[in-house]
């Protein structure tokens, strides 16, 4: 006797199974764990209501500020940070990147012996470690306020930068060429300048223009700590009150900003 | 007849003068533009102070060292506000991100004349601005205190994460997208089981990356008087308690290695 085959029931619902933390219980745990750490945050967070209230209206006379700036008022002072800004720029980013190629070269495990590589990879590390403002404070109590200690420190954080991109960049070269020139006879240096030269010279293009691009924006913020800039002229306008003289400084920052960004990134088209 | 052999340079050059030429003009003007920052950066700058630096290092050192260990007691505090200003405030940015990323992206978006400009506008303009700033602008706004942390956090953090998440948004499977349509899904259904899949990875790794970023951020909101850190660090330093600066520096340290690692474990496993 032939049995009847059953028709094998489906759900009528279908649950989507989750993507991440596929396990049930350390789903249920991490879920519950960053409830509490939620509540616990929150009533850290003590909030002036009354205070909060009054600084609408200031918000809004910023507000007000942004869409009207005031150029003219104050451009002599703003005229100044900002040249002392670009110079900076111009000035570090050019100092940092002659004394970055040697240090990621070094950094580079198929060039450099280990003590030269382990000295480099230390040098990067410590640069990467602390943030541009942290060492500007400590630049500016050893060098005096202005621009040069400004500039110190935009040179040093851009060693951390660039030196690790390109040690990176040169690590990831195609050998068969290292290989091909060195079979010619070549000494290090030849090694360096005929084949790796050429195969890291458009990314280092790039990621200079990409530096350029952060050590003004950094420069606008170290300026706060008393490392010049127009950072100073921003955080002395907004001590005013004067939010119209400041909305001016942020407008022309997000200009120059979106100006080399987009310079940059033509550039490096270009280049690559 | 004899063939004439083309004759060849004797010596092989890479470029031709004129690129060689217009590389050496370019390196000039590179050259000259250096040489002139510099003039009109140093201008004021006083080279006695400058030539006086290895003794006020030498000096700081001194003071630094050793570090006031017994501080410590007086940094828990504004070590947990310090982390609670970079979480809430990424938290923060995550919420505002998200909309703006659908918006910007050019799968997603309902208009991309008028709506995607606007959503790449508000990512530039956050993205331009360093937390820092942002913070400035806060705490004159509603008053020092944690809240002009968070906010300050969360408004640098919108762009950053909404940039890179529209970046993911227009990089998903498009076939995907296309066979939940032709269930006869509405247009939030299809994100919601076409898009978001596609992008949860990614997007859990650019908040964890995002979160460690703005850790080490919040440990100096405090200098413009947005909580954390920043607040002790800048009491020390106007009273140029130097060991106890060095001690703060330390804990910072700690604090950005610990989220570092945490931040690489976590992208590790969701990517």
């Amino acid at each position: 006797m032939a049995e009847e085959p059953v028709a094998q029931s489906y759900p009528t619902r279908w649950k989507r199974p989750p993507v991440l933390l596929t396990h049930p219980l350390w789903r249920k745990i991490i879920l519950f764990g960053g409830l509490v750490y939620l509540v616990l945050a929150l009533q850290t967070v003590e909030v002036d209501w009354q205070r909060v209230y009054l600084g609408l209206e200031r918000g809004w006379r910023f507000v007000q500020g942004f869409l009207v700036p005031d150029f003219t008022s104050r451009w002599n002072d703003i005229y100044a940070g900002l040249m002392e800004s670009l110079t900076m720029t111009v000035t570090s980013t050019v100092a940092g990147i002659l004394i970055s190629v040697p240090i990621g070269i070094g950094a580079a495990r198929n060039l450099a012996p280990a003590p030269v590589y382990l000295a480099c990879r230390g040098i990067i590390t410590v640069s990467r470690s602390f943030q541009e403002v942290i060492i500007a404070i400590l630049l500016v109590a050893m060098f005096g306020f202005g621009p040069f200690a400004g500039f110190l420190t935009l040179a040093f954080a851009t060693i951390g930068f660039l030196s690790k991109l390109l040690a990176e960049e040169i690590e990831d070269c195609d050998r068969s060429q290292i290989e091909a020139i060195r079979a010619t006879g070549a000494s290090w240096w030849q090694v360096v300048n005929y084949a790796v030269q050429p195969q890291v010279m458009p990314r280092l293009v790039g990621l200079s223009l990409y530096r350029l691009d952060i050590n003004f924006r950094e420069s606008a913020v170290i300026g706060i700590v008393g490392a010049g800039g127009i950072g100073a002229t921003l955080n002395t306008a907004i001590d005013r009150y004067e939010y119209d003289s400041a909305g001016a400084v942020l407008i022309i920052i997000i200009a120059i900003v979106l100006v080399v960004e987009y310079s940059s990134s033509y550039i490096r088209r270009w280049v690559q | 007849m004899s063939i004439q052999a083309p004759r060849a340079p004797s010596s092989w050059q890479f470029r031709t003068p004129k690129q060689t030429l217009l590389r050496w003009l370019g390196w000039f003007w590179l050259v000259a533009l250096t040489v002139f920052c510099w003039q009109v950066m140093n201008e004021n700058t006083i080279w006695a102070f400058v030539s006086d630096a290895p003794d006020q290092a030498a000096d700081i050192g001194d003071r630094m060292f050793p570090p006031a260990w017994g501080y410590i007691n007086n940094l828990w505090e504004p070590l947990w506000d310090t982390i609670n200003i970079a979480t809430l405030g990424t938290l923060l940015g995550i919420l505002i991100a998200v909309p703006v990323a659908f918006l910007a992206a050019t799968n997603t978006t309902p208009s991309t004349r008028f709506v995607r400009p606007l959503a790449l506008l508000i990512i530039v303009a956050s993205r331009s601005i360093n937390s820092l700033i942002w913070a400035l602008l806060l705490v004159a706004i509603i008053g020092p205190g944690l809240l002009a942390g968070i906010v300050a956090i969360g408004l640098r953090s919108i762009g950053f994460i909404a940039k890179l998440l529209y970046e993911a948004i227009e990089e998903i499977d498009d076939k995907q997208v296309e066979a939940v349509r032709a269930t006869g899904a509405s247009g939030a259904q299809v994100i919601d089981y076409a898009v978001v899949p596609q992008i949860l990875p990614a997007f859990w790794g650019i908040s964890v990356f995002r979160w460690d970023i703005n850790i080490r951020e919040s440990t100096i909101l405090g200098l413009v008087g947005a909580g954390g850190l920043g607040i002790q660090l800048n009491a020390s330093l106007s009273t140029l308690a130097w060991n106890q600066v060095a001690m703060i520096f330390i804990v910072i340290l700690g604090t950005v290695v610990i989220s570092e690692w945490v931040s690489a474990k976590v992208r590790e496993a969701v990517l």
